[in-house]
């Protein structure tokens, strides 16, 4: 289990970083935290000619605010950063409730959010809570700079819409909604696990207390993250009850995905936990909502 | 005066050195000019190999040499068969070893093909890309039910059918009793045992010194003497010239006995070809497919009952899952039909099983050793016999608890020692008390848990008992050494994997000698130290080295008194031995230390008496008629989400009776360890195959081993003494205690918490998906 060689290639800044980049699109390998990348290539399942290595890139590590009250995170930042950040405690609770299912402590500590969401593996966390959270990826390369909505980001199994020349450089998330609240919810089998099954979960009132906004999206179910459309759009400018967060639950499971079967689960077992985990996701999501007002 | 150590919980000696990164383990070994070696793997289950051409991997920079079974010469040979079928009448064997490298044939996925030899691994393992093999593909056996079917392929084609193995033995008569049965049990059960997974994977190091002609050979292995013994065989050398060290190991539970594993013949015969330090370190995928595996076994069983719920006896037809080849023996499924009469006086006894090849990895024993796998069984039809009777657990093991004046207890079927089976000594109802009284098992159940039951919660109980083989001979030695410091040496043949005989056998000669814990020191698994023995395997440990210890110790102990008497002028009845020294009694100035002792007994002038035997040393072995038998008894509450189904284990209990306790805390951790590795195989571990014969779990990401967070931070113990009379230690084994109930707690208390009448567990491992599939089908 040892790599096939490559050359590893340090870059100086972003410019030159992206320059390099674009010299070498199709064989380069961007070397974050390696927690997911270094395992590939021991496997030999990748293997890149060049390894550039960001970590010493620090301008690509942040975490502030915009003008807006949004969040703007740079790709860089470590899930330990993320996790323990006052701030995004504060304007994104899920984002900060989600992080200590990421892994182990030793893994948070060399992990990056850019890493994890450009890996898109279909059981990880952080994809399917910038889904729910509304956020945007800042894609760049040499020539240019585009903004992706998260929910176009991930393109099928371990892809996404990034191009070979671009790098991920920041992750925007949008205010939260007045009245919103929301959860996250997994089931693993060890504490650590990618999910068998996850569901992250944002709900939006209007000031009649009807439900305006929601966004159910699932992990483990799919080739990446899942939005449970049919789920929300039951939802839609109701009054949440609690039989309609049931049902809503059930629409989930049965309508908007089709988990896999593999090792660990069948797709049965995983459409039922996908049913008990949005059924929990919904109801304390509007829990948290309904106390804001 | 000196404190005595036997019994005493004394903190591990060796642990300030594993702690501070002082001990020495394989991969450590780092010598000038020593190459590495990767080993190109065969990726099909079954195929005929129809050509090798390494000449591209040869070009390759870095690259030494590569090996097939082509360029072996002479030394292509089938590894030995390790442990020959014990004499049963009723038995069939057929001895299938595998070759160092394949030749024309692979019969498993990871089956070694070729060895590249270069400056470094990663230039060896960037050389087996270059290696082509032109295999033809043959249909993989992979199902233990249809192996035999007249269609399914040929594993070993001179044999008719990919039966390895058959035995029948019996005890009393099955058929005659039936009829007079009450109540019959009839259930099929599978149990499979998943992988050692060692934290340290295997590794050797080898180095011919041509100048001095001696191989030295630093290996994972549980037993080096059988390992030199062996090696000097195949290399055409004299013992003398092998010197076989098994340093620190991170772990072995079994895969790492003296398993003459390819690359334990091949490293040290490269060296030797290139003189050159020879180098391979096992990466956690070669874990997988390379290492030995415990895996499965599907039980027909029967259980005939009188109404009262006193068994009346057992019929068992089972079949057990070799993999591709069979060097171990029959140990594995004879510890299974031997073991599963547990602690229960059984008059008839009827057991039938069937060894099967499979295009699988080779099963040999892993902790526990086809023990569990008995157990589940016996375990099983008790419980379901205790719901048809409406009995409790605990009362219907008690009503069939061997009685204390029964011991020494025949169960006269063979045993993996190839002895008839005989219990030494044992008093069993007193654990199962003590477990009942531990986990307040009757305020539970009429207390607690109606209560739980009304808040929703599914939290359930359970109680097992088994008993434990332990301590098989042959033989193992020991020689203790008093120095010129006054410092003790203990030298052992047995390997060391963490058992903490650093410490424990120092306890055992520190209180011979009288002299502090800490002036003993011990030097395990270098066969120039110690050169007879066997090895640590099948929790022999302590009964055995542990008596030899005591033997060697006890022979110095005599050769001290023997001298000072002379010296000091006095009769030995008037010596008094302790710290470090030995005075005549009542009279502390006439005295002489045991440094000053070991000078006299090694003189450089003058003459000595005929028949000396110089120096305070002495070398003794010890060899029990038969294993001592351990047991015990595992209570447990879990608690089973309704909706997920997971399950959380809130309360461990284990009493345990492994005879005289030495160190009651090093007992502990063997029984912690055994109870995470049977939590592991309850609820976490499988190694699954698919159709093709592919390992699909051959990564720890994919294989989940029970992490801190998964095992009972606390698991709280018991200890029941009844010493076994075959050693004068009185010592008996508990390396696997731990492991050998687990599963079957597990599923009984399983069954307890979700209270569903339909719902019957007769499998392990039990995954929360597979409970939601049986919840399904009840
Ligand atoms: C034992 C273990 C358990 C884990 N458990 C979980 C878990 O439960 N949930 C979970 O979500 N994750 C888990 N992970 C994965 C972990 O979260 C990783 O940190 C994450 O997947 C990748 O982040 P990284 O910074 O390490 O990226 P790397 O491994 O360095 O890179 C991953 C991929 O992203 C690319 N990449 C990285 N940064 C950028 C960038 N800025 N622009 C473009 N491409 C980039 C790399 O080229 C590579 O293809 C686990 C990992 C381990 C080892």
């Amino acid at each position: 289990m040892k790599p096939a060689p490559f050359e590893y290639v340090v870059p100086k800044n972003l410019n030159d970083c992206l320059n390099f980049l674009y010299q070498h699109p199709e064989n380069s390998k961007i070397l974050a935290g390696g927690q997911s990348l270094i395992p590939t290539m021991n496997f030999r399942m990748a293997q890149p000619e060049y390894l550039i290595d960001i970590n010493s890139l620090n301008e690509l590590s942040y975490i502030r605010t915009d003008k807006t009250g949004g969040l703007q995170i740079g790709a860089l930042s470590r899930h330990y950063q993320v996790e323990s950040d006052t701030i995004i405690a504060q304007k994104a609770p899920l984002l900060h409730e989600v992080m200590p299912w990421i892994g182990h402590v030793q893994i948070r500590s060399r992990g990056t959010i850019g890493g994890s969401i450009v890996h898109s593996d279909p059981a990880a966390e952080l994809p399917a809570v910038i889904v729910a959270l509304n956020a945007k990826l800042k894609a760049k390369s040499k020539k240019k700079e585009r903004w992706i909505p998260a929910e176009q980001f991930f393109t099928g199994l371990f892809a996404t819409a990034l191009e070979h020349n671009e790098m991920l450089v920041e992750i925007a998330i949008p205010p939260m909604p007045a009245h919103s609240g929301c959860s996250f919810q997994e089931y693993s089998r060890r504490k650590g696990d990618f999910a068998l099954v996850g569901v992250a979960c944002m709900i939006a009132l209007d000031k009649n207390k009807l439900c305006e906004q929601v966004r159910l999206v699932y992990l483990g179910v799919g080739e990446g993250p899942v939005m449970a459309s049919q789920s929300c759009q039951s939802l839609i400018g109701k009054q949440l009850t609690s039989d309609l967060l049931q049902q809503a639950a059930k629409i989930a499971s049965q309508n908007d995905l089709t988990p896999p079967n593999d090792l660990h689960a069948s797709c049965v077992y995983r459409r039922h936990l996908a049913e008990v985990l949005g059924h929990q996701a919904l109801v304390q999501a509007l829990e948290k909502a309904e106390k804001t007002f | 005066m000196t404190t005595s150590y036997i019994g005493e919980s004394v903190k591990r000696l060796e642990d300030a050195r594993l702690l501070t990164g002082q001990a020495l383990f394989v991969d450590d070994v780092h010598l000038p000019k020593m190459l590495e070696v990767a080993f190109l793997r065969s990726s099909y289950a079954h195929a005929r190999i129809r050509k090798i051409d390494v000449s591209e991997a040869l070009k390759k920079t870095g690259v030494v040499a590569v090996y097939t079974a082509q360029n072996l010469g002479d030394y292509w040979q089938a590894g030995p068969l390790l442990v020959s079928p014990p004499p049963i009448k009723r038995l069939t064997f057929h001895k299938k070893t595998q070759v160092i490298l394949a030749k024309d044939k692979v019969r498993y996925v990871g089956e070694p093909i070729a060895a590249v030899v270069a400056e470094n691994r990663y230039i060896a393992e960037d050389a087996l890309n270059d290696i082509i093999v032109d295999f033809e593909p043959l249909p993989a056996v992979v199902d233990l039910e249809k192996a035999l079917l007249p269609d399914a392929a040929l594993i070993h084609e001179d044999l008719p059918s990919n039966l390895a193995a058959h035995v029948i033995q019996e005890k009393g008569n099955y058929f005659a009793i039936k009829d007079q049965a009450d109540l019959i049990i009839k259930r099929d059960f599978s149990y499979d045992h998943g992988a050692a997974v060692a934290m340290e994977n295997r590794a050797i190091v080898a180095d011919w010194d041509s100048k001095g002609q001696q191989m030295t050979v630093w290996d994972t292995t549980q037993a080096p003497i059988p390992i030199m013994n062996g090696l000097a065989g195949m290399l055409g050398l004299s013992e003398n010239q092998v010197r076989v060290i098994a340093p620190f190991l991170g772990g072995a539970f079994g895969p790492k006995i003296m398993m003459f594993y390819s690359e334990e013949m091949l490293i040290p015969w490269i060296s030797k070809q290139l003189g050159r330090p020879i180098k391979w370190i096992e990466d956690r995928q070669e874990n997988f497919l390379a290492t030995t595996h415990e895996r499965g076994q599907t039980h027909h069983a029967e259980m005939a009952l009188t109404k009262e719920g006193k068994i009346l006896g057992i019929h068992d037809v089972f079949l057990h899952d070799t993999g591709a080849y069979d060097p171990y023996g029959l140990t594995v499924p004879i510890n299974s039909q031997c073991t599963l009469l547990g602690p229960y006086d059984v008059k008839n006894y009827y057991s039938e099983f069937s060894v099967i090849f499979t295009n699988k990895m080779i099963v040999t024993p892993y902790r526990g050793a086809g023990r569990p796998q008995g157990v589940f069984v016996m375990e099983r039809l008790l419980d379901l016999a205790a719901k048809e009777l409406h009995l409790t657990p605990s009362e219907i093991r008690s009503r069939n608890f061997i009685l204390p004046e029964q011991f020494p207890y025949k169960n006269e079927i063979i045993y993996q020692d190839f002895a008839p089976l005989v219990y030494d000594s044992g008093n069993y109802a007193p654990a199962m008390e003590k477990a009942l009284e531990l986990i307040d098992y009757k305020k539970f159940v009429e207390e607690e848990q109606p209560k739980l039951r009304a808040e929703g919660k599914n939290i359930g109980i359970g109680v097992v008992s088994y008993v434990e083989g332990t301590g098989i001979g042959p033989y193992e030695g020991a020689k203790v050494t008093v120095g010129a410091s006054g410092k003790v040496s203990v030298a052992t043949g047995v390997g060391t994997q963490g058992q903490s005989h650093f410490t424990t056998f120092a306890q055992i000669v520190a209180d011979v000698l009288k002299v502090n814990i800490h002036d003993v020191t011990l030097v395990t698994g270098d066969t120039f130290k110690m050169n007879w023995g066997c090895g640590t395997f099948a929790s022999r440990g302590m009964v055995v080295a542990g008596n030899a210890c005591y033997a060697a110790a006890m022979a110095v102990r005599e050769k001290i008194l023997k001298l000072a008497s002379e010296i000091l002028e006095s009769s030995i009845e008037n010596l008094e031995l302790g710290d470090s020294k030995v005075c005549v009694k009542g009279m502390p100035e006439k005295k002489i230390t045991l440094g000053e002792l070991a000078v006299k007994a090694n003189p450089l002038r003058g003459a000595v008496k005929p028949g000396t035997i110089p120096g305070l040393e002495a070398a003794a072995y010890f060899g029990p008629s038969t294993g001592a038998t351990s047991n015990g008894v595992h209570a447990a509450i879990v608690e089973v989400n309704p909706k997920t189904l997971r399950v959380d284990i809130l309360k461990y209990i284990v009493v345990h009776d492994c005879g005289k306790v030495i160190n009651p805390m090093v007992v502990e951790g063997q029984i912690h360890g055994g109870v995470a590795q049977g939590i592991g195989n309850a609820y976490y571990e499988q190694l699954v195959y698919d159709k093709k014969g592919q390992l699909l779990t051959a990564s720890l990401m994919d294989y989940l081993l029970p992490t801190s967070y998964d095992v009972p931070r606390k698991i709280i113990t018991g200890h029941i003494e009844t010493p076994s009379p075959l050693n004068p230690l009185g010592v008996k084994g508990t390396g696997e205690a731990g492991t050998i109930p687990a599963a079957s707690l597990f599923v009984q208390a399983v069954e307890n918490a979700l209270d569903n009448p339909k719902l019957e567990i007769r499998e392990v491992p039990m995954s929360p998906n597979r409970l939601f599939e049986l919840l399904k089908e009840s």
